[in-house]
């Protein structure tokens, strides 16, 4: 079956996971969730712990497989890892005895590509992330927000066409996450790869996404999507603006958030 | 954003201070008390010799403790060697066969509790009164820690690089190449850098139970006769070797994997 439309590359279909939990229970962690993503879109995935957002895109990476429904990706229904899909987490376990040269090309190796050859791809990915000079920087020597721009570009240098953002500036401090919003915003517009970010930040969700997917916890569902409709680039004044709090408040609505707290 | 600024010369020499003058310092310190009490209280050279006597002794006997030195320190390495020699496989295949690692691994950990002071006697009986099972003992002792240390180190890989890799289409040895296997040097190390020391250990115990050789046999023969300055002497001997052996693994690991100690580089 190949139900997607051209511009579709990812299609999320009646997709549940569950996991066998203590006691021999099924623990139901994402429950009939639909949704597809449109080629060089951003979309963010909001909800609070427990919704299944990252088990949602370890699904699509094809890194474990829906108990139920189906993900195609390029039309191709989604059966094993997929090459291709660059991926960023919440830690950029960088490799601790690789330069931050040597970690970017990591990918590189491993597809058995020559390193050389996107040494010229690397540089500009150093470049427009503000991290030139510190190619030959260790890990250690970089501040986690650094460190957290490398893990971006070594999902990027080889020029995968869909990248997969599990919550890459949760550990970061609030003024540095702010910084690498726009760093992220400007590496999507240079490079125009299909993004699905997942956060449990509303308002940097609305920040970056062309459109944001709210779920529900315990199990994960879809309960709205949220068209983003601001000008581009966005600035992080826009944040202020009317219309930007008008998004954050109606996901925050959706969510729920402080209703239970009189 | 600051790189790295230089260290001063000033910084360097309290480094240096800190870290090598202070220990000789502190030790120099204990020794001095420890000859003083024993003088001032005159307390029997049977019970308690002085750092002094025991010096004296190994001046006197200096080729005898050589002689024995020598045979524990040959009985320690070669079982070291060889539980090195079997451990590295064994790890790498529990770290590629999750099989394994719910099969042997946990039959592993729990022979590692078992005391092996506890089963020397019987390892005596088996391989004999010889240096085989001194050999043995030495070898059992090494090799659990440095497996349960190198199979911990393999399983400790971040799980998101393993994705990506997974992404990418990486073969398990590629996997294991990139990523696991420099991830698991350290903790490979810290496994050696405690099996050398217990390879010692377990020399000696195998001396214990039944030997004619050996600073455990000298320790052994020594205390009956309240020689106790010879006893000592061969306890200055085996502690020598201990941090001989302990200094030559960590020299190796700093030169093997630097980037493990982030403040050298």
């Amino acid at each position: 079956m190949c139900a997607t439309s051209s511009d579709e590359i990812i299609k999320v279909e009646n997709v549940s996971v569950s996991y066998y939990g203590r006691k021999a229970t099924t623990v139901l962690a994402v429950d009939d969730v639909s949704f597809t993503v449109k080629k060089q879109e951003f979309v963010s995935i909001v909800g609070p712990s427990g919704c299944g957002k990252s088990t949602l895109l370890k699904a699509i990476a094809g890194l474990l497989l829906p108990t139920k429904g189906k993900i195609y990706v390029n039309g191709k229904e989604v059966t094993g890892p997929q090459r291709g899909i660059g991926m960023a987490f919440q830690h950029a376990s960088l490799l601790p005895w690789r330069n931050a040269l040597k970690n970017v090309l990591l990918p590189i190796e491993i597809l058995g590509l020559d390193p050389e050859k996107y040494l010229k791809r690397a540089e500009e990915l150093f470049e427009i992330v503000g991290l030139k000079g510190f190619e030959n920087s260790f890990p250690w020597e970089l501040s986690g927000g650094m460190q957290q721009r490398v893990s971006l570009i070594r999902a990027l240098i080889f020029d995968p066409e869909i990248l997969l953002l599990d919550e890459p500036f949760g550990a970061l401090d609030a003024l540095t996450r702010e910084e690498l919003n726009l760093v992220l915003q400007k590496l999507w517009v240079t490079e125009k790869k299909t993004v699905v970010f997942v956060t449990h930040d509303i308002p940097e969700a609305v920040f970056l996404a062309d459109r944001v997917i709210v779920l529900k916890s315990r199990p994960g569902k879809v309960i709205h999507e949220e068209v983003i409709n601001l000008p581009r680039p966005r600035t992080l004044d826009m944040k202020l603006s009317d219309e930007f709090l008008e998004h954050v408040k109606v996901i925050r609505d959706k969510l729920g958030v402080g209703v239970n707290v009189k | 954003m600051s790189r790295t600024r230089e260290i001063t010369l000033k910084e360097r020499i309290k480094d240096l201070i800190v870290g090598y003058l202070l220990p000789i310092i502190t030790l120099t310190i204990i020794v001095i008390i420890w000859e003083t009490v024993c003088k001032v209280f005159n307390i029997p050279l049977w019970l308690l010799p002085a750092p002094s006597d025991i010096i004296y002794q190994m001046t006197r006997l200096t080729r005898t403790l050589l002689y024995h030195s020598y045979i524990t320190f040959y009985e320690s390495i070669i079982g070291f060697i060889i539980a090195v020699a079997l451990a590295v496989p064994i790890s790498i295949a529990i770290a590629y066969s999750k099989a394994l690692q719910n099969t042997i691994y946990p039959i592993l950990l729990v022979f590692q509790t078992v005391p092996k002071v506890a089963i020397a006697p019987i390892i005596v009986l088996w391989f004999g009164l010889g240096l085989e099972s001194k050999v043995v003992v030495a070898f059992l002792v090494a090799f659990f820690v440095i497996v349960v240390d190198l199979t911990t180190g393999f399983l400790t890989a971040p799980p998101e690089l393993i994705d990506i890799a997974r992404l990418l289409d990486a073969s398990s040895t590629q996997i294991f190449i990139k990523i696991k296997l420099p991830y698991a040097m350290p903790f490979f190390f810290s496994g050696l850098k405690s099996a050398v020391t217990l390879a010692i250990v377990g020399a000696v115990i195998g001396e214990f139970v039944a030997s004619t050789r050996g600073l455990g046999y000298l320790i052994l023969a020594a205390t009956p006769t309240l020689n106790t300055d010879i006893a000592f002497a061969a306890i200055v001997m085996l502690a020598i070797m201990g941090i001989g052996l302990f200094g030559l693994m960590h020299i190796l690991e700093r030169m093997l994997i630097p980037w493990a100690f982030r403040e050298t580089l």
